[in-house]
């Protein structure tokens, strides 16, 4: 009787998790997290609707696999731009209309406060977060540590090994940024094979001191060990490390390459109308301006950065740590999602081919 | 007496002996088979559907086929065009169906199939669409106005080959073969990788095997010699990193074995190794090596020490009171009896070795990388069939290796517990 009185409750209790009328999916971990702490919960306590949020290694190939296979369990999702957008090319995702996602808090429409790029036909952006380069300043004296993108491939003024993500995406860009290419021609030259072998061969300047990640949380604790110098890393995971855990880490936001975060919601999902209500309301002034207070990446709308914003610890300013911040705009490249979409698998087998080698 | 024996047996109700039995023993048969049924569907479900359906995906795709029926149409009426020139009508049926696309907002997933061997090419069917309804006739010249990239020959052999369902596409370029302006050949130098890389990963899946086999044999030896009690404490040392999560042990071979990890620090501390000269023994193919050994030992001891705990022990010693030297009772006594366990450990841990790719992706740096790995690229970028059709080299050669091994050995002398 006991054991049928435990398996009952274990079935509804899994029955009403199962029920829940909003499902977020996202990247789980300090990320998920503030998504979580921000919006989910927020907006399940405004609206007296429920609302979980589950965690996925990539939510973008999991939508895709529910939605083929007809069986869609989620109903926003958060995935990187390239994937809204060739996630929306391939029908796999439900259009949002820009004109019904609400006016920022100083009355601007939304079209006009969200920055350029930041709402597409499938997805609204819930943050632009960056990879950046970091390096450790306990090995370098402050008059003579790395400044710029260029610094990072200079061996000789600045020895030891760096970190860089295995992959082509960002690499070859920032590559170009550090031979001195100007951010608005990057995508240009890269679009020409002289400029592709151009990025590689600079990356062959470092190539025997390079050490390879491939997850997030590997540049922080590679900084930690020693392993690297600097490396390139996503600029939360640095900013985590640096203020959470007093790591003493600096981040170089010269030559950043930016991009949105978006909020998605795929075809048939169990509540489409909740799931919209739900991006509004995430994608609101004061949506984006509380998950930037959980974790540093920036609000993709203008008006989220409008008064001063302050971290979850209460005392540690926000501004400076986002990508968005004018001063760390200074020589800094938006990610060409069009660019990747269209050539992602020929540089990723380029890539692959010459670490290789 | 003759007459007795050709006489029919018959059961205590008169029903002929053998004809009973037959009722009996199928009825026991079917009570067998609906044990196992409940096996058999999960096996069907979840092994040879997703597999088929794996295999499926790898040559078949209608992102371009299912929205371009005016060019399919053309092309299955003039086969053998000229694809450094096609003509006008090739054109307006290209632009038919552009517009089309457009309307029913298909383009991206037309764009992709064609990308897939003709890179750039989404960008280029978003662009062509977006004009293609308001376009005049002459449509070559309008379309090549708009880019001259649809005049490249190469695109052309790639729509011919899309509009088709079923393709081999997917296997030419898992075989680093590239669409050029006469059509498939072997691929630039820089952008070979796939070969190489399935070539690379049965070398190192083969040195994984012969290293756990060569750790292995004497701990499996120890495990089935020794008494009970002791073994079992063994047994457990054994299990315990199986018990472990993969990411927790690949991470602890990190620490230990990094640049400022324990190991050289240790070495350092001893004064074998100056300190700017510490040994890289992480993010490269020794680290791959060692992690995915340690990861795998477990799946040689085991079938090992289950085939060494039932030798019996007088064997060995009959041959040596014969006059056999220790070698030679090993080499002609021992080892030969523990072959089935040799060779279930070895197939186990090549297999396993084969698919990892977790621990290849954290500790594998420059040189450790191995076909799972952009095997796991493609599905992370939605390009299922190419993925499929690696997966799919990737199974005929493991069932190749298979056969052969069956040839060699035997796959009846396997013992896997």
């Amino acid at each position: 009787m006991k054991k049928l009185l435990i398996l009952s409750t274990a079935l509804t209790s899994f029955a009403f998790t199962a029920n829940a009328d909003v499902t977020v999916m996202s990247w789980g971990g300090a990320y998920g997290e503030a998504q979580t702490e921000a919006h989910v919960k927020p907006w399940a306590a405004a609206t007296s609707n429920a609302a979980v949020m589950v965690d996925s290694d990539n939510p973008a190939p999991a939508l895709k696999a529910m939605v083929e296979a007809g069986n869609v369990t989620v109903d926003v999702a958060s995935v990187e731009y390239a994937d809204a957008i060739r996630l929306c090319d391939e029908g796999v995702l439900e259009p949002i209309d820009a004109a019904s996602l609400p006016a920022g808090n100083d009355g601007v429409v939304a079209t006009e406060d969200f920055l350029a790029g930041a709402i597409t036909e499938c997805g609204v952006s819930t943050d632009i977060w960056s990879n950046v380069y970091g390096y450790d300043t306990t090995k370098f004296a402050a008059d003579a540590a790395p400044k710029t993108a260029a610094d990072f491939f200079d061996l000789a003024k600045f020895p030891g090994k760096r970190g860089l993500k295995k992959g082509a995406k960002a690499v070859l860009e920032f590559a170009l940024l550090g031979d001195g290419v100007p951010p608005a021609e990057v995508y240009a030259v890269l679009s020409t094979p002289e400029g592709v072998d151009r990025a590689f061969a600079k990356l062959d300047s470092i190539k025997a001191d390079v050490v390879w990640w491939e997850a997030g949380a590997q540049p922080p604790q590679l900084l930690a060990d020693g392993e690297v110098v600097m490396s390139t890393a996503y600029n939360g995971r640095l900013f985590a490390a640096a203020i959470n855990e007093g790591k003493p880490f600096q981040i170089v936001w010269d030559g950043q390459i930016y991009e949105n975060e978006m909020y998605v919601v795929p075809k048939g999902a169990p509540n489409k109308d909740l799931a919209m209500d739900f991006i509004r309301y995430a994608t609101s002034t004061d949506g984006l301006r509380a998950q930037a207070q959980h974790i540093s990446y920036g609000p993709a709308r203008k008006s989220s950065m409008a008064t001063e914003l302050l971290f979850k610890d209460g005392k540690t300013v926000m501004a400076p740590h986002l990508p968005t911040a004018p001063e760390n705009l200074g020589n800094a490249l938006l990610t060409s999602a069009d660019f990747w979409v269209d050539k992602d698998a020929e540089l990723n087998e380029r890539f692959q081919a010459w670490l290789a080698q | 007496m003759t007459e007795a024996a050709t006489e029919l047996l018959t059961t205590a109700d008169g029903r002929p002996l053998k004809e009973a039995l037959a009722t009996a023993q199928s009825r026991a048969k079917r009570r067998a088979f609906l044990l196992v049924l409940p096996l058999l569907v999960f096996v069907l479900l979840t092994f040879l559907v997703p597999i088929g359906y794996m295999l499926k995906r790898s040559v078949e795709h209608d992102g371009f086929s299912r929205s371009s029926p005016t060019l399919t149409q053309w092309f299955k009426e003039n086969p053998e065009f000229d694809h450094m020139n096609p003509p006008e009508q090739a054109y307006a049926a290209l632009v038919t169906d552009l517009a089309e696309m457009q309307a029913t907002k298909n383009t991206g997933m037309a764009g992709t199939r064609i990308n897939y061997t003709v890179p750039g090419s989404i960008s280029l069917f978003k662009k062509g669409a977006r004009e293609a309804a308001a376009m005049q006739p002459p449509f070559k010249g309008a379309m090549l106005a708009l880019d001259p990239a649809w005049g490249a020959p190469e695109l052309w052999y790639a729509m011919e080959s899309a509009s088709s369902e079923l393709t081999t596409d997917f296997y030419k370029v898992a075989a680093d073969r590239k669409l050029t302006e006469t059509g498939w050949e072997r691929g630039d130098d820089k952008q070979r990788i796939y070969l190489y890389l399935f070539f690379k990963t049965f070398v190192v899946s083969a040195i994984i095997t012969v290293i756990c086999l060569l750790l292995a044999f004497p701990v499996a030896h120890l495990l089935a010699i020794l008494p009970m009690a002791k073994s079992s404490l063994l047994m457990i040392l054994v299990l315990l990193p199986f018990w472990t999560s993969l990411l927790v042990r690949t991470t602890a071979w990190i620490a230990l074995l990094q640049e400022q990890g324990i190991v050289n620090d240790a070495l350092v501390g001893l004064g074998i190794l100056a300190d700017d000269n510490r040994l890289t023994m992480m993010y490269n193919m020794t680290g791959t090596i060692v992690a995915m050994t340690h990861v795998l030992l477990p799946f040689m001891i085991l079938p090992l020490y289950s085939v060494m705990k039932v030798i019996p022990p007088s064997y060995a010693r009959a041959a040596r009171s014969l006059g056999a030297t220790s070698w030679t009772t090993f080499r002609r006594v021992y080892l030969p009896q523990t072959l089935p366990g040799i060779a279930a450990g070895s197939l186990l841990v090549f297999i396993l070795a084969v698919g990892y790719y977790i621990t290849p992706a954290l500790v594998g740096g420059a040189d450790g990388q191995l076909i799972s790995n952009l095997i796991s690229f493609h599905m992370t970028k939605s390009n299922w069939s190419m993925a499929a059709a690696l997966a799919a080299m990737l199974l005929a050669a493991i069932l190749a290796l298979y056969w052969i091994y069956d040839q060699l050995i035997g796959v009846d002398r396997l013992k896997l517990g």
